[in-house]
């Protein structure tokens, strides 16, 4: 216990320290984290911490990212891409892996190491990368999707490799690995449900898993979560989330496959689904967490005796890779046409090696292919050329990105989010709105936390999401940073006012439509900072209104100008009233209101006494003709 | 017989001296089909298919209307832009109402004097219905010479209402009855109750 205490506290310390000052000065926070482990490497030596250990247990923060990674892309927009996953994608795998075998092959090592090295430098980190991506905003642009399709497309690559790999066995290691297994065990190779199994058996149970991830992801989730949901305790949806991920990676692992790839597999089978925002912000912190001490491990897991005994021969290996990697990348990134600025964002976010690099080599140590004094090396090599990567991406950020602004100006991407309008709340008054809304033609994202009203909206093919509005993270997931409007329609008068607070805060670009449920509501939603604020029942009383009068038998138009009339001057009163009110002294002890308050009654009883034109020329001016001597005068507007 | 749809617009009708009468004369005339385009539609939502009908089942539109700044009403003029839609009134395929009589029925605040060229209102009555002339001449439709009521702030004052409104009510009867002379009427520019070129017997 104290030991577990004192590393939590060690790494969190780290990453507390370091990655705040690498986000102020611009390096992102892979490199802070980086920085966090060599800074506490010598302290886990002295501890006698299994450093690689725990970077496998923090690899699982990779298995969840690649679910939220799936959880945006829709299957639709995953076929769209499948040109660039197998070209772009296959082609920089065997292009890389075909150069590094022939120049290791020409160094003198046997061809098998030779495909091995080659195999394991073709992989990039999918870690590294697609953080800096996410965190630069640059996920979107050409550049960005170009690279998450070469990572997906490596990270579904792993799994053949790790099938090919001990084919490639050295006789002679083989022995040694007998001897001594505790090179490295793969993380995930300890528990497997098919090594007993001929490969039909393999294959068939293969096809089963993933057919059991897509078919249980599109129909048994949506009960579950139901389930869970009906309990409402937050606490337990995340739990249900997080065992989601755990029992398909698990699941994975059974089979002899990526957990990875089972995630994103599921992540893309519920990114239709009404939970998918829940989902989100469920498992992102988790997510960022365990990256971060993936981070760690690799800045501390770096060999420092080694690399300085061998400064030279290293950095020139890792150098001499990057530059490798990047010219296969540009060469690649010519034929499919990525072009200006996502073409260098393209070469240089993906020139380093990748964590899947390490689990490969370990593996191919185990498997007795690469004999380990070289696989030592090669680590350093991949732990260098990561450590390197936040450094390229300072280099297209600073330098090259700068150059190409001005030439940026294309015709711009899909603006499939620009503009939304999230709509929290989809009952009675929400879906009156969401309707008129999407009829405009606008896209919404509607949140609401009853799951049994979801399904029947789902039915009629509406778009909600289950969730929490009152939760931050839930808001950011549906995208209140990129929103235009807010629309909040909920029926809890104090969650409403918390919501309003918040949004006004934080994101004052976003303009808000709120539900008020009474006189009270509107002044405490106006003192939060909306400006917009509609009473839920105010119109339609005034329409039973309206109709009441022409039932009564008072002319249709008479009786709209009526209730126009009563809206214009009710509407004022209570925009005065409203910047009287002040939510920290109660109404009756507050003076300028009580004053104001006495004054429209008193003006209401003057009016209904007849006392005051105000009320009735606002709805008759126009129509009255002259005075019989204003008719005598002449130049009079025509009015009979 | 003809089938005689009167339009009626008046916003401020609780106002008025003149329409309001004729509105209740006209209401009660049997065979004609009368609207208050103000009552049918108070938030000016017009409908088009069904206003587009009325006009197609009827051979003589009236507009009743008091005179506003030289113009009608604004709920008429919406009515015109919006129901004297582009292939139905006019333009290609736009013969919907050729063949149709229009006319209006006028009140006017200014006397007679006053719309002439040394009046204060410089010009003759008809010159400010042009507009609505123009229309009828558009869509292939008969203008026919206004009925109007001048000095119509002051009729009240001197027994003009009655008459005006009697004399509106026999010629809705008589454009119902087709006792009514079209080609007579052509010979002046606008007409008034006492010389409205009725026949007893059709």
């Amino acid at each position: 216990m104290d030991g577990f205490l004192l590393l939590a506290f060690l790494f969190l310390v780290a990453g507390c320290v370091a990655v705040p000052i690498a986000s102020r000065l611009g390096l992102g926070s892979v490199l802070g984290y980086l920085l966090a482990g060599i800074a506490i490497s010598p302290l886990l030596e002295m501890l006698h911490v299994d450093v690689i250990s725990i970077q496998h247990f923090a690899e699982f923060g990779v298995v969840m990212m690649l679910f939220l990674v799936g959880l945006e892309l829709e299957p639709r927009m995953l076929w769209n891409m499948r040109n660039k996953l197998l070209g772009l994608g296959g082609l920089q795998i065997t292009l890389t892996a075909a150069l590094v075998m022939a120049i290791a092959m020409m160094l003198g090592y046997s061809w098998t190491v030779a495909l091995a090295v080659g195999l394991v430098f073709s992989l990039s980190s999918t870690a590294i990368v697609l953080q800096t991506l996410n965190e630069k905003g640059l996920m979107k642009s050409d550049g960005g999707q170009s690279s998450f399709s070469v990572l997906l497309m490596q990270d579904i690559a792993v799994i053949p490799m790790l099938a090919f790999v001990p084919l490639l066995a050295l006789p002679e290691l083989q022995e040694l690995a007998a001897a001594g297994h505790a090179a490295g065990e793969d993380g995930h190779g300890s528990l497997s449900l098919v090594d007993q199994l001929v490969g039909w058996q393999r294959a068939l149970l293969t096809v089963g898993a993933i057919a059991f991830v897509v078919v249980g992801g599109s129909y048994l989730t949506r009960p579950i979560f139901r389930f869970v949901s009906s309990a409402r305790l937050r606490e337990l949806f995340t739990a249900t989330a997080l065992l989601l991920v755990i029992s398909i990676a698990l699941l994975m692992v059974l089979v002899g496959l990526s957990p990875a790839l089972g995630a994103f597999l599921a992540g893309v089978v519920l990114a239709n689904s009404e939970y998918r925002h829940e989902l989100e912000s469920d498992i992102d912190p988790f997510k960022g967490l365990l990256l971060g001490v993936f981070f760690i491990t690799v800045g501390a897991a770096i060999q420092f005796d080694l690399l300085f005994n061998n400064l030279g021969e290293i950095v020139g290996l890792t150098l001499g890779l990057i530059a490798l990697k990047a010219l296969v990348l540009y060469a690649l990134s010519r034929i499919f046409k990525v072009a200006g600025a996502d073409r260098w964002l393209f070469t240089l976010g993906l020139a380093q090696a990748g964590e899947f690099g390490f689990v490969l080599l370990s593996f191919t140590v185990a498997n007795a292919v690469i004999p380990p004094e070289l696989a030592e090396r090669l680590m350093l090599v991949v732990a260098l050329s990561m450590l390197l990567t936040p450094l390229l991406f300072i280099i297209y950020e600073k330098i090259i990105a700068p150059r190409f602004v001005a030439a940026q100006e294309r015709p711009s991407d899909e603006i499939d989010e620009a503009g939304k309008v999230i709509v929290v709340g989809h009952g009675r008054f929400g879906g009156i709105v969401n309707r008129i809304l999407l009829a405009a033609g606008f896209s919404t994202v509607v949140l609401d936390y009853q799951s049994e009203q979801l399904e029947a909206l789902r039915v009629y093919g509406i778009k909600v999401f289950f969730g929490d509005a009152m939760r931050p993270d839930l808001l950011h997931a549906a995208g209140i940073e990129e929103a235009k409007m807010l629309v909040i329609a909920i029926d809890d008068k104090e969650n409403a006012t918390e919501l309003v607070k918040y949004v006004a805060a934080n994101y004052p670009h976003v303009y808000i439509v709120a539900r008020a449920i009474d006189r009270h509501h509107v002044y405490e939603l106006y003192n939060a900072g909306c400006r917009d604020i509609i009473r839920e029942t105010f119109d339609s009383a005034v329409r039973a209104g309206r109709s009441a009068l022409e039932a009564l038998g008072v002319h249709p138009y008479d009786a709209e100008r009526q209730v126009r009339g009563f809206v214009l001057n009710d509407q004022e009163q209570m925009l005065a009233l409203a910047s009287s009110f002040d939510p920290e002294i109660p109404a009756h002890e507050n003076e300028e209101y009580v004053r104001r308050t006495r004054e429209y009654l008193d003006r209401y009883a003057d009016v209904m006494q007849g006392n005051s034109a105000r009320f009735a020329t606002r709805l008759d001016r126009g129509w009255v003709p002259p005075t019989l001597e204003d008719v005598e005068a002449e130049g009079t507007k025509d009015d009979s | 017989m003809a089938r005689l749809l009167v339009y009626f617009a008046h916003p401020g009708h609780k106002h008025s001296h003149v329409n309001r009468e004729m509105a209740k004369a006209a209401r009660e005339v049997s065979g004609v089909t009368f609207v208050d385009l103000y009552a049918d539609y108070p938030r000016f939502d017009i409908d088009v298919d069904r206003e587009q009908e009325r006009l197609v089942e009827h051979d003589v539109v009236l507009f009743q209307f008091p005179l506003f700044w030289y113009s009608t009403p604004s709920i008429l003029k919406e009515w015109q832009d919006i129901v004297l839609e582009h292939g139905f009134a006019y333009g290609a395929g736009g013969d919907r109402l050729e063949g149709k009589k229009m006319m209006l029925a006028v009140t006017a605040a200014g006397p007679d004097d006053a719309y002439t060229s040394g009046g204060y209102q410089r010009y003759p009555l008809r010159e400010f219905l042009r507009p609505l002339e123009q229309t009828a001449a558009l869509c292939n439709m008969h203008f026919a010479t206004p009925l109007a009521l001048y000095a119509a702030l002051k009729a009240p004052l001197v027994g003009e209402v009655d008459p005006h409104v009697a004399g509106y009510r026999k010629l809705l009867e008589a454009i119902r009855d087709d006792r009514y002379d079209w080609q007579a009427a052509e010979s002046a520019d606008v007409l008034t109750y006492g010389t409205l070129p009725i026949s007893e017997v059709s």
